[in-house]
């Protein structure tokens, strides 16, 4: 990533493509700062909303896909719901995020978590102490999800290699 | 009262199991018509699933309301992540046209639609709207008054707040009627609508984060005298409960249907408080 002195690699391209996938309203950004003020993220970290609001309008691609503040939004939304102008914040961050994976920016514990539903349609694993607990509370060790049934679970598993998702994550 | 069926997603049946079984509880005390929808996957999770692709997360939740939609019933969450998700789901199929083409396409390949119109809801709000105060004030036996509440709504509960019209976004209220209607009291807090700093797939990547932005809750929770937290989230309530280990404070983490399961009299042990990593005692 270039340091704040040297000249930044300027891209319009980039600007575009994430106008064209729906996130347009970060064009209406006036950086006003509200949405700095409210994120509870950037209260501990060195992540600045508008900043990357003000990234992506200039076209700065590579200080934007590859950084890792792009990965500390919680998507608590306060930002979007403060926001004068009606930008969609949440949603560019998640545009962003669908473009960072893209070319491959994906940590490895989230590739997990992603492998977990490719695997078991649950975002995480159920292993035996918690089928035990489950059963003292007199429900079945397995819940009645995918879990529980093998056709639902392909059908989950199913609509993955439709959308491709399964390539994606690798 | 319409006909409900409750999501289950991830982590309340597979960490913490007393959340479905209190929810379960507590609809029977209050004459909620509510089953469990089966053959269920994770809703998909807004924070880490739509972050990595949103057609992957289109296609699955369209095809989660579908199973509802077959039922005929409105979709009830206990978790702000499920809502969240699904309701955001409903709410693009529901407005954008080409959305719902092609979760329709995805969805034509495991034979299975998603019409549109299912009711996506939350079980707090649900009580609060279709229930009431005053049914729920006639079933406590027990009051609770000794029991300070640090409440927690959560982000997705009431955001966005004009469209939702659950609460307002800045000085939201249901969830304190709901706490304060067992007897307990629920005690202001700064940072009190904030982020537990889970979210947003926070956690999983950067879990230092999440917890810094918990310690800010935790610390503030301190300083208002509240002796627990109650919260409307699995999510939220397991970022609380393991996020107390350097035992800097030791709040016992609630959800609102296992609070409610006290408040009735009801069979405590159907709480599942052993999956708790801070015990819950007072
Ligand atoms: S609150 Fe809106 S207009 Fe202001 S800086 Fe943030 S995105 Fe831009
Ligand atoms: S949605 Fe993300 S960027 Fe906006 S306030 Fe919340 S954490 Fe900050």
């Amino acid at each position: 990533m270039a340091s704040d002195s040297e000249p930044k690699a300027v891209d319009p391209a980039f600007t575009k493509s994430v106008v064209d996938k729906g996130a347009d309203t970060v064009t209406l950004c006036f950086q006003c700062g509200t949405c700095t003020g409210g994120c509870p993220s950037g209260r501990v970290t060195a992540f600045r909303t508008r900043k990357m609001m003000r990234r992506v309008q200039l076209g700065f691609k590579d200080e934007v896909l590859p950084a890792e503040e792009l990965w500390l939004c919680t998507t608590c939304t306060t930002c979007d719901e403060r926001c004068p102008r009606g930008v969609k914040i949440t949603d560019i961050i998640m545009t962003l995020r669908n473009m960072a994976v893209r070319e491959g920016y994906m940590a490895e514990a989230h590739k997990n978590t992603a492998r977990s539903l490719m695997k078991s349609g649950h975002a995480i694993p159920l292993g035996d102490a918690f089928r035990k607990m489950r059963e003292t509370l007199g429900l079945h060790s397995e819940p009645p999800t995918v879990l529980s049934d093998k056709e639902a679970l392909d059908e989950v598993k199913k609509i993955i290699k439709a959308t491709h998702f399964d390539e994606l994550v690798g | 009262m319409a006909k409900y069926s409750l999501f289950l997603g991830c982590i309340a049946p597979l960490r913490y199991p007393g959340i479905e079984t209190a929810t379960m509880e507590v609809a029977k005390a209050l004459d909620i018509d509510m089953d469990i929808l089966d053959k269920t996957s994770c809703c998909p999770a807004p924070g880490v699933f739509r972050s990595f692709d949103q057609d992957t997360w289109l296609a699955i939740g369209a095809r989660n309301l579908s199973l509802a939609e077959e039922k005929g019933a409105e979709i009830v969450t206990i978790c702000n992540g499920c809502f969240g998700s699904l309701w955001e789901v409903a709410d693009k199929i529901e407005h954008d046209e080409k959305k719902k083409e092609y979760a329709n396409s995805i969805l034509k390949e495991i034979g299975r639609e998603y019409k549109g119109g299912v009711k996506v809801r939350q079980f707090a709000e649900l009580l609060y709207t279709d229930v009431g105060l005053d049914a729920i004030s006639a079933k406590v036996t027990k009051k609770l008054d000794h029991i300070k509440a640090a409440v927690h709504y959560g982000c997705h509960y009431f955001k966005p707040d004009i469209v939702k019209e659950i609460d307002n976004r800045e000085r939201p209220k249901t969830l304190d009627e709901l706490v304060e209607v067992t007897g307990a009291t629920s005690v202001d807090y700064r940072y009190k609508n904030a982020c537990c700093g889970a979210g947003g797939g926070v956690r999983a990547r950067a879990k230092e984060v999440a917890q810094a932005m918990t310690d800010q809750k935790l610390e503030a929770m301190k300083e208002s005298g509240a002796n627990c937290i109650v919260d409307i989230c699995p999510f939220c309530h397991l970022q609380f409960d393991q996020g107390q280990s350097g035992l800097r404070t030791s709040f016992p983490v609630i959800h609102l249907s296992q609070l409610y399961v006290m408040a009735f009299g009801l069979d405590e042990s159907k709480n599942g408080f052993d999956a708790h990593a801070v015990p819950v005692k007072f």
